[in-house]
């Protein structure tokens, strides 16, 4: 048994609702007991999703165990296929229909119903959200893809691709594919189709049409663009295009295998991500210390923008998706980094306080970890809440995905002009760190309180009148000149000091941290 | 339905007029373990381990939205595919966690295991369990231990509030016994905002009911005691197995309608007044300040809400009481009035103040229930965030029903407050010009 009250990841039956949700003409029959359905809220709240996710439940209760299950499984197809008459029905079962043993798939091939079958095993007890979305990805495309199709001869027309993995409740997917579907157009290029959100089962039907595919998301794609590029020989495009360079890369990729000029793509004027990195103003961002962790894909993204295309240093990589752990763990190589591949908020929240950055790059729930910690934050991957699924144009793909970044990562971090003023007047009663950065408003973390669970980056406990403060392992104490010396420090590098100048302190074998102490650590981290 | 319902609803007096339209189908609703929500808010000391999949922590979290960062007293114990292998290992790994908890809260003062469906189907005996980790915690020390209880809060068992039925339920035998010569006192059954509950003590104390007792309690030490002479009066409809298991220790219910509006409230109070014998010119004299105040504040919302049809889908059993309020003093029209569960007995003061046309249903298939709303095409709908969003895309307005459950609605000064909840979605209606 595994404790938890966050989880990164529903379960896998999640996963497929994404998949049906996203597509058109499906339907999902999903054996599961009453009040499963509270996974429809998040696509019409989180996602704001105008209609009710195409997915019946048989809603069994406690009166229903024993055969009976069995006949209500297949009234609800019934009724589902009468009502809804989708061109496919997926069937599966959530977790407590796992166990009681009915099989979806026998049960619904026996009716003898009027449209494709698609069973769905996930394993609920083993795998989660992303997995199962994968999984059912798959096994629609395994089970309606025409395998006589094949691209056209390529004399006379454009080049032809199929976009694979967005789906519902994706971060930002929706114009990730308006992004990407932009790059192609001026590269010449034609979607073929955009899988599953926006595909009915008669497009997936001809998914064999396209000359290659690109994997948006290899969290959801990847499964199926295996099998079609063994079916069907598709290569698949599977750099991800999230960031300056990356996008340029794919670009190049992308206009290699259609034979088309990258040049089209490349030179975009709207790219202006790369000049307001360069401007002056960003000087402050050079070496700024920035712990990233999402899912894979975005967290490897954001790993290489965060240190080659804003001069961050990457201070804390991983992921919770143990699936894709291996890019993960590549990534964290080239930036001399332990990986943490974790799906416990709780070890997040502990990796976190020890690397003290400056800025989070997360999810959902770092974004309250940062909170906790003073620290500031940025949302890069699933999951998210409601304001994360914004109503403007907000892709993280492309160049404009980068225009994007920049932006939403900058905005949180005090920008030069301040931090200078910060600690030029910190004395001053207007640039007091009580009054906290401007632009975070009322949100701005308090840097009074003192945090009792883990010592927070951006704080400390100052007493006046006090003797020497134990520090919170009990083993030093700071005498009231350094520890007034110490609250002189701008409070988002503070954290740092007290945490070097204790370890130093410790190392030497001191008995106290005096002023002189809190120097000479700062003179033998100095760099 | 639990035999325990079924025995309660055979117990109650058949009504032969009310035509009730029972269905069976898909039900678009929470499971019981939604009530950990607000119970933990409620139970300071206490904190609520569910053991079930990552599903029933991924609907916590859903539920709870922001709440559960805020050091929340509710965990899950998700099944894993290696606990599934054999029982014994199942109950080992309860242990282990439930100790690993109880070390790191130690302020936690009663431990609540919460059965979901995956746990009930593989009959992992949580009961039992919390008897045998209840005693390796009782703290010798101190004299004090924790107290370990077991409920159900499954979908295949509870349908939302009733996993509050299903806590307060296992909290009564906990409950101490009056002394044999106690002198008459009340208890207030049902979890409500502190604010409420503070307004209904004064209320009850400038009535002269001496000793009032609130189940649950604030604290887990502060649970009133219960015997012959005990009378309680519930606060909420959902609580037909916690009311039986007061019965069964020899309190007796005071009938009243439920405490919504001016009207209902007062009808709840002097219900309460009545069973102690107070004086009824006391008892006006008492209620009639606070039920002038929410007559005021009432009218305010009369010309918006008054000749407005509105219907009501299965939620949390709030919805029959609601309707009535909404219709004897707001002047609305219940068109159907929807809900998970009847308990004819508790509710018998509030079906009878309902308008005769009203359609009542208890159970729900969800698709021909929204036919029906299409067809009626009310101008107001309540219903479950799963389909609020949907039927305002068909252009009906709807008002979700689990802010009813959340938010402080009960009594005379929250009397507005409710009818505004109802009047908002109409008036933004009105108010958009997009």
């Amino acid at each position: 048994m595994q404790l938890a009250v966050w989880t990164y990841e529903g379960p896998p039956h999640v996963g497929a609702m994404r998949v049906a949700t996203a597509m058109r003409g499906v339907h999902y029959l999903l054996h599961a007991p009453q009040g499963d359905t509270y996974a429809d809220l998040l696509f019409t709240m989180i996602e704001r999703r105008s209609a009710r996710p195409p997915v019946t439940y048989t809603t069994f209760q406690a009166r229903d165990l024993g055969k009976d299950t069995a006949s209500l499984f297949q009234n609800a197809a019934r009724d589902a296929v009468e009502r809804f008459k989708p061109q496919a029905l997926l069937v599966g079962a959530s977790c407590t229909a796992e166990l009681i043993q009915d099989d979806p798939a026998g049960l619904a091939d026996n009716m003898g119903l009027p449209c494709p079958v698609i069973p769905l095993e996930l394993p609920s007890y083993q795998r989660k959200e992303n997995w199962g979305a994968a999984e059912t990805f798959y096994q629609i495309v395994r089970h309606l893809a025409d395998t006589s199709v094949r691209p056209a001869p390529r004399e006379g027309r454009r080049p032809r691709v199929n976009l694979l993995g967005p789906a519902a409740l994706g971060f930002r997917h929706r114009d990730d594919v308006r992004e990407v579907r932009r790059i192609l157009d001026l590269l010449g290029i034609d979607v073929h189709l955009v899988a599953p959100l926006g595909a009915s089962p008669d497009d997936i039907r001809t998914i064999g049409a396209a000359d290659f595919n690109i994997v948006l998301y290899p969290e959801i794609g990847d499964e199926a663009a295996r099998w079609l590029d063994k079916t069907f020989a598709q290569p698949a495009i599977r750099t991800v295009p999230i960031g300056v360079g990356a996008t340029r890369a794919f670009i190049a990729e992308v206009a290699a295998l259609a034979g088309v000029d990258p040049a089209l793509a490349l030179d975009d004027p709207s790219s202006r991500m790369p000049w307001w990195s360069r401007s002056v103003d960003s000087t402050y961002l050079t070496g700024k210390r920035v712990f990233i962790f999402g899912d894979a894909t975005h967290a490897v993204a954001a790993a290489r923008i965060a240190s080659e295309e804003l001069g961050f240093t990457v201070c804390g990589l991983g992921c919770y998706n143990r699936e894709f752990a291996r890019d993960i763990r590549g990534a964290a190589k080239e930036y001399g980094l332990e990986p943490l591949i974790t799906d416990d908020h709780l070890t997040v929240e502990e990796a976190i306080a020890a690397a003290a950055p400056e800025l989070v790059l997360g999810t959902q729930m770092e974004r309250h970890i940062a909170k906790r910690l003073g620290v500031p934050c940025a949302v890069i991957s699933a999951p998210v809440h409601v304001q994360d699924f914004p109503a403007r144009f907000s892709p993280q793909m492309g160049f404009e995905g980068a225009n994007v970044i920049f932006d939403t990562w900058v905005h949180p971090l005090v920008m030069g002009l301040e931090e200078h003023l910060l600690t030029m007047f910190r004395d001053d009663f207007e640039f007091s760190d009580a009054a906290g950065p401007s632009h975070l408003h009322g949100s701005a973390p308090s840097h009074s309180k003192a945090e009792p669970v883990l010592a927070p980056a951006g704080d400390i406990l100052v007493r006046e009148d006090a003797a020497p403060v134990a520090a919170a392992d009990g083993t030093l104490g700071w005498t009231n000149e350094a520890e007034r010396e110490l609250r002189k420090i701008p409070f988002f590098v503070r954290g740092k000091a007290k945490r070097n100048t204790e370890k130093y302190a410790n190392e030497m074998g001191l008995p106290a941290i005096t002023l002189d102490t809190l120097y000479e650590a700062k003179a033998h981290y100095a760099r | 339905m639990s035999p325990a319902q079924a025995s309660a609803l055979a117990a109650s007096p058949r009504d032969g007029t009310l035509e009730v339209l029972r269905e069976r189908g898909q039900r678009e609703v929470f499971c019981g373990l939604t009530g950990i929500v607000w119970l933990h808010r409620k139970m300071q000391d206490a904190f609520f381990l569910v053991v079930g999949s990552r599903t029933c922590a991924h609907l916590l979290q859903s539920a709870a939205g922001v709440m559960i960062f805020a050091e929340p007293r509710f965990a899950t114990a998700i099944i894993e595919e290696r606990d599934l292998a054999g029982m014994a290992d199942c109950h080992a790994e309860l242990d282990r966690v439930v100790d690993r908890l109880l070390a790191r809260r130690p302020e936690i003062r009663t431990l609540f295991l919460v059965g979901s469906c995956p746990s009930e189907v593989i009959k992992l005996d949580l009961g039992n369990a919390a008897q045998r980790i209840g005693a390796r915690h009782l703290r010798s020390e101190t004299g004090e231990g924790v107290r370990i209880l077991a409920y159900s809060g499954s979908g295949i068992e509870t349908t939302f509030t009733e996993g509050e039925d299903a806590c307060l339920t296992t909290l009564v035998p906990e409950m101490p016994a009056e002394a044999a010569d106690a002198a008459p006192s009340l208890v207030m059954v049902g979890a409500l905002p502190d604010i409420v509950e503070d307004q209904f003590l004064r209320l009850f104390g400038e009535l002269g009911i001496a000793s009032v007792g609130v189940l649950p309690a604030r604290r887990a030490g502060a649970l009133p005691p219960v015997g012959p002479n005990t009378r309680y009066i519930l606060a909420q409809p959902f609580l037909g197995e916690t009311a039986r298991a007061l019965e069964d220790r020899g309190a007796v219910r005071i009938d009243a309608p439920f405490p919504f509006g001016a009207d209902g409230t007062a009808a709840w109070l002097a219900a309460a007044a009545a069973a102690f014998r107070i004086d009824e010119m006391h008892v006006n004299r008492v209620i009639a300040p606070g039920r002038e105040r929410a007559k005021r504040a009432l009218e305010r919302y009369k010309p918006a809400l008054e000749g407005k049809r509105i219907t009501f889908l299965p939620d949390s059993q709030l919805e029959i009481p609601l309707a009535r309020f909404l219709a004897t003093e707001l002047g609305m029209v219940p068109v159907e009035v929807g809900t998970p569960y009847l308990h004819r007995a508790h509710l018998a003061a509030d079906l009878a103040r309902l308008p005769a046309a009203t359609r009542i249903s208890e159970g729900q298939d969800v698709e021909r229930q929204l036919d029906r709303v299409r067809a009626d095409r009310p101008d107001l709908t309540v219903c479950g965030l799963g389909l609020a969003n949907p039927l305002e895309a068909e252009g009906l307005a709807t008002k979700w029903s689990i802010e009813l459950v959340f938010s402080p609605v009960h009594g005379f000064d929250q009397a507005g407050d409710l009818a505004e909840l109802f009047a908002r979605p109409l008036r933004r209606r009105d108010v958009l010009r997009i």
